[in-house]
């Protein structure tokens, strides 16, 4: 168990990270806040308690990876890094511009603590299967962690990821779903039904457990269960909601990919706190 | 003439940087056998994954590898290498400049009797168009053999395209690949053949042909596609005034396109492209598809006289 100072901690960050993706969606005028608010407890909890990172060497060998295969959700990442001092928390506001570094998608060879480019569904987590592979292959203990969403399990790609990292036994592979329910054109079970989620990984090999994906606590005893299984890879299922913690984007769609203007920020900062 | 497969080299080649460079990796999507890298895996097991048939996790899995320092070498036929996991080269390898070579052999119309779906003619386009990619179309054994070479010491994606059918060697086994450089195999100045893969011993034969009936040709090996070497080929139109490209490969994209971008901005002459015109292969015997396809020294030695007679 995770203790209380820790969970205030990660739920101060969270919070934080969650104000930072509505101000830096509003400055861009576009941007994917659904799916970033969604994991902003994941990414907060990785970021600033599981992972081995060291913000002053984003390109430490020994460091613990961290790919975002739902790309879209780059504010979420870019949110997380500048709290955890990768870089200057001013530059988040020029998400999306050009000449700026922070791109629609992450790209690693422009930000600090990017450690793959993503945006295409399906292909993070492949990366992830290498990184995890080549890092095991060197007797390195860094540990390799993924954020896929659930709409991304539509992609053919993730399967034949997840047939690798269980045939190869990938027990320093961690990924987490962040099951949200909606994808652009509608809830993901009218869309096209990928459910159920932990058969499918089980039948591969995995590792599942299925979670809050909002609680902390549960995060983080789900991170210490994957640390300690060995063998295979973890897949941790962990159940959201779309546009978490502002009540008009809560579970609607419309705000998948869709920015904030001014005066809707201001109404999320005030109920986020 | 002794024939070697440009497969069979890289197998060799891979097998022997692998003792060489531990950081060299080698992936497969289960067609070890037919692109060798079974010569690497019988030898460094611990350092060999086959990913099985799953080509989009082929290329994924090596741009991983290869953000955590690995030098990997992704192997598959050249149809799926480039066709089937296009945009994940794009997205995964090329995009972020990961170091992944990728070796794909049993490209063009030698593949044979498999037919027109595993005979991709369009896969030097395709990978030409991609920014960051090095493309590479060795002409025989010793040349994959120091590409390879290249390859692995070079910071950046690689496409090495590389064939099935065994063709002659034209190089000796200290042969130096230098990239993006052509190779002058013989002077002339009433035409430049430039060719690369297996067409090049092709223009040989042509120049052979046509040095009989008095035409004197230079020809130029072009193994490295992208970067092209332009000087060499503004220098061969200075010399000669027109040009002829060989290629087992279409038409559209692939070396004739390259040269004659060169030649548009650079150096304007009469030009033929010879390769396929626009089609797709079929099953046969190699040296019989290669023939229906007009991929022979007798279509390079006509094509040769047709813009030497445009020459003003």
């Amino acid at each position: 168990m995770v203790d209380e100072k820790m969970q205030e901690c990660l739920a101060r960050q969270a919070k934080q990270i969650r104000r930072h993706v509505i101000a830096m969606t509003q400055a861009a005028g576009s941007g994917h806040p659904g799916g970033s608010l969604s994991a902003a407890e994941i990414v907060s909890a990785l970021f600033f308690a599981e992972m081995r990172i060291d913000p002053q060497n984003p390109a430490w060998p020994e460091r613990d990876r961290f790919i975002l295969s739902k790309g879209h959700a780059a504010p979420v990442l870019y949110a997380a890094l500048a709290e955890r001092g990768f870089f200057d928390v001013a530059e988040l506001v020029n998400l999306r511009k050009t000449g700026h570094f922070l791109q629609g998608h992450p790209d690693m060879k422009k930000v600090p603590g990017v450690d793959m480019s993503t945006g295409s569904l399906g292909q993070g987590v492949s990366a992830a299967v290498g990184m995890a592979l080549g890092l095991r292959l060197d007797g390195k203990d860094a540990r390799v962690f993924a954020l896929l969403g659930d709409g991304e399990l539509q992609e053919g790609q993730v399967w034949e990821a997840a047939m690798a990292a269980g045939h190869y036994g990938l027990d320093n592979l961690t990924i987490f779903i962040d099951d949200n329910g909606l994808q652009i054109d509608g809830p993901v079970e009218q869309v096209m039904n990928c459910r159920p989620i932990e058969d499918k990984f089980r039948a591969f090999g995995w590792n599942v457990l299925t979670i809050d994906g909002h609680s902390l606590p549960a995060i983080m005893d789900a991170l210490a269960t994957a640390k300690a299984t060995k063998g295979r890879p973890t897949c941790i299922v962990a159940q959201t909601v779309k546009g978490k913690g502002v009540s008009f984007m809560e579970n609607q769609v419309g705000w998948h990919g869709n920015a904030p203007n001014a005066e809707q920020a201001a109404t999320a900062m005030t109920e986020l706190g | 003439m002794t024939k070697v497969a440009t497969r069979d080299a890289y197998g060799q080649a891979l097998a022997q940087l692998g003792a060489e460079n531990k950081d060299i990796v080698v992936l497969d999507a289960d067609l070890a056998k037919s692109t060798k890298t079974i010569d690497f895996a019988k030898v460094f097991p611990e350092r060999f994954f086959d990913m099985g048939i799953a080509e989009q996790n082929l290329m994924g899995t090596a741009a991983g590898l290869a953000a955590v320092g690995k030098i990997p070498f992704a192997s598959t036929f050249a149809m799926f290498a480039v066709g089937r996991a296009f945009e994940q080269v794009r997205n995964s390898i090329a995009y972020p400049k990961l170091n992944v070579k990728i070796a794909a052999t049993h490209a063009g119309v030698t593949v044979g009797e498999d037919g027109g779906s595993h005979q991709t003619v369009e896969d030097i386009a395709l990978m030409r168009a991609v920014p960051n990619m090095t493309v590479i179309v060795p002409s025989d054994g010793p040349e994959t053999a120091a590409a390879v070479r290249w390859a692995a010491t070079h910071q950046g994606p690689v496409y090495l395209r590389l064939g099935r059918l065994a063709v002659p060697v034209l190089h000796g086994d200290d042969y130096q690949f230098v990239p993006g450089k052509a190779e002058t195999l013989r002077s002339g100045s009433d035409v430049t053949i430039i060719a690369t893969g297996l067409m090049v011993s092709v223009a040989l034969e042509a120049a052979e042909a046509l040095a009989a009936k008095g035409i004197q040709a230079t020809v130029l090996n072009m193994p490295t596609i992208k970067p092209i070497d332009r000087d060499a080929i503004v220098a061969a139109v200075a010399a000669t005034g027109c040009v002829v490209t060989a290629e087992e490969h279409s038409v559209i994209g692939g070396l004739g396109s390259a040269v004659a971008e060169v030649m548009v901005e650079a150096a304007p002459a009469p030009m033929v492209r010879v390769g396929l015109q626009d089609c797709f292969g079929e099953s046969g015997k190699p040296a019989e598809l290669l023939a229906k396809f007009g991929l022979t020294a007798e279509r390079i030695a006509a094509a040769a006289q047709q813009v030497i007679a445009r020459k003003g």
